[in-house]
């Protein structure tokens, strides 16, 4: 078997392969290169979480590079103190587990309506998701429709406009296709719905896919910040991500009013750091786990699609 | 290592030959069979799809004739459509506006770069890695350089950022050649190189996976075919592996140019200032600010809709010149 992360299985090893000296020379350069490549990666990711924990006046100076400098938690300390932090934290929670339901709902209906090969009227309904894809009304008409909806300042601005994705919707109708259909056509002689068929034969079966779209979709939800920052209008709604963004552009202060200036300084120089570490932290967590995940699934729907 | 295929989804590829044929033949005696008795044996189905079937329209074909607001003048408060015909008042309004050719002329050019860096790095990567006979180390490097693409967009805009403030890392290490801190994010003449290093960095390794399934499938015999006619390492590539993967290159090319003026909107937004308008507005993030901050919605409509149309135009003609040279095309 072929391991899906790392690509072509081993070659066995003939006389014509034997490495000449030119490609072991070759060997090692590329090594050089991947290593880089490695490092360039990486090191964004050290250094934050090392300035996060650093001293401000290190930071200042530039000293801080692998490892924190005048190791302290102050900032950390401030921003977990932060009500506001912990408020937007707690609605990115609340609108990845809602649009992340809702996106679950309507795309496996959709992809097992689109996995029936003999259903009349198939071809068009693949034509309107597909279309879309290449397509879009554009962010005014999307803004005053969602503005008109009623839907400003509630989590249904950010689960339902997104609530399909048609890549997603390829991946899980090219799984449904992959699936015996005996199975369920024996089940519906036994005298199951079609809605019986789809919960108790299709879904058991499909765990595998399932959790994958579950994940897709959940790590994109957590991600994204541009709909929440374009229809909501009080801080106390804003994810976690646009609590970031209005660090980053300067657009408030963060932290406490209450904290001595030294106090201050010292949070003004890293709380972007630090809370990029915290906003990054549980995507980060679950990465290892998950990452060979998104790349079969990517595969998948690159074959199938 | 076969554990994480079995826990992975099974490859669509697998699919039985006969599954294959016969939906080809089946829809074409179903397209007989009348839309009534379709109803009324597959209505559990069709019931199954009126809510996807509802969102699509409200959020994806509503919006779409919602660009009639183009043609028509908007008033606040009133309908979503407009409230009178103004024909092309709005689209005669951007093609003079000086800004406008400005941000086009940025769009231009960062979708140029974009592109231009953007989509062959992959292909190296890719290639390099396939040269790499230490499995874990092959999954060790591809591990990481997948990270960036797994988190937000406004982190890879504040690690960017912080990465090249004053006292940032890349300002420290020019600080060792004596040369003076610049001040990246303020200056125009940078906001180009920042933008594509940082959709570098966060897209190569992600970019990776599809041309490493299509280096798996290549035919092992080809390469034995071309070494016993004495190719070496290069002309394997050149001749061999190159044309293998070139479906897959055309494929991602033809997707990246029906995207080019869609420059990465979010990025710029985070991460431009109007300090460096100058070169990092592009037309996505202009009519955002004519829009929706300033509440000019035909007008911005009327760009929006001129963006959405070349986007369609540039990725059908793509589409067409690659079926006509090359034989291969997205439909």
């Amino acid at each position: 078997m072929v391991s899906l992360l790392s690509g072509r299985p081993e070659r066995p090893r003939t006389s014509v392969d034997q490495p000449t000296r030119g490609y072991r020379v070759f060997q090692g350069v590329n090594g050089v290169i991947l290593t880089l490549v490695v490092l360039v990666t990486l090191y964004p990711f050290v250094n934050i979480i090392a300035r996060s924990f650093s001293a401000e006046r290190q930071i200042r100076a530039g000293e801080v590079t692998l490892w924190p400098k005048g190791f302290n938690l102050t900032t950390y300390r401030i921003v977990l103190e932060d009500a506001m932090f912990w408020r937007n934290y707690g609605n990115t929670v609340l609108y990845t587990v809602v649009a992340t339901a809702v996106a679950m709902v309507l795309t496996t209906c959709y992809a097992y309506v689109l996995s029936k090969k003999d259903l009349k009227g198939r071809g068009a309904l693949v034509g309107i998701a597909v279309f879309t894809m290449f397509f879009t009304g554009g962010l005014i008409p999307h803004y005053l429709l969602i503005t008109n909806l009623g839907l400003k300042n509630s989590v249904w601005a950010i689960a339902l406009p997104n609530a399909i994705s048609v890549f997603n919707l390829l991946v899980m109708k090219a799984f449904f296709e992959s699936l015996p259909t005996e199975l369920e056509e024996a089940a519906q002689i036994d005298g199951l719905s079609t809605y019986g068929v789809l919960l108790r034969i299709v879904l058991p079966l499909s765990k595998a896919v399932v959790a994958t779209m579950v994940l897709f979709y959940s790590v994109s939800f957590w991600n994204s910040w541009f709909g929440a920052f374009l229809y909501m209008d009080r801080t106390e709604l804003m994810p976690v991500t646009v609590y970031l963004r209005n660090l980053i552009s300067g657009a408030t202060g963060g932290g406490n009013a209450g904290a001595g200036t030294e106090q201050l300084s010292q949070v003004g120089a890293n709380i972007q750091a630090v809370t990029i570490v915290l906003t990054a932290l549980p995507i980060l967590c679950v990465y290892p786990f998950v990452q060979r995940y998104f790349v079969s699934g990517v595969m998948l729907g690159a074959v199938k699609g | 290592m076969s554990t994480s295929t079995t826990s992975a989804p099974p490859p669509g590829t697998q699919d039985p030959p006969p599954a294959r044929a016969s939906p080809r033949r089946r829809p074409r005696t179903a397209a007989r069979t009348g839309w009534r008795r379709a109803l009324r044996r597959d209505w559990q189905l069709y019931s199954l799809a009126v809510l996807p079937l509802l969102f699509f329209l409200v959020f994806r074909y509503l919006p779409m004739a919602g660009n009639v607001i183009a043609f028509r003048r908007f008033e606040p408060g009133g309908s979503i459509f407009g409230e009178q015909w103004v024909g092309l008042r709005y689209v005669r309004m951007f093609l003079t506006d000086p800004t406008f050719w400005q941000v086009f002329r940025n769009t231009l050019w960062l979708g140029g770069l974009t592109l231009v860096f953007c989509f062959p790095i992959p292909i190296v990567l890719a290639l390099l890695l396939n040269e790499v006979r230490r499995r874990s180390l092959k999954r060790f490097v591809q591990s990481v350089s997948y990270l960036p693409h797994f988190l937000s967009i406004v982190i890879v805009a504040g690690i960017t950022l912080q990465m090249l403030a004053t006292d940032g890392p890349v300002n420290h290490v020019l600080g060792w050649f004596g040369h003076e801190p610049i001040r990246f994010i303020q200056e125009p003449e940078w906001f180009r190189t920042i933008y594509v290093g940082s959709e570098i960095w966060q897209t190569a390794g992600w970019g990776t996976i599809l041309y490493l399934t299509a280096l798996t499938t290549i035919d092992e015999d080809l390469y034995e075919a071309a070494r016993i006619d004495g190719a070496n390492r290069w002309q394997q590539i050149w001749h061999v592996t190159l044309p293998g993967i070139r479906p897959t290159m055309i494929t991602l090319l033809i997707l990246n140019i029906g995207t080019f003026l869609a420059v990465g909107f979010e990025k710029v937004l985070l991460l431009y200032n109007p300090l460096t308008y100058q070169t990092g507005d592009v037309i996505s993030t202009y009519l955002y600010r004519t829009g929706v901050e300033s509440n000019s919605f035909s007008y911005a409509a009327a760009i929006g809709l001129f963006e959405a149309v070349i986007g369609l135009v540039l990725i059908t003609t793509a589409n067409q010149l690659s079926r006509r040279t090359v034989g291969t095309s997205l439909w």
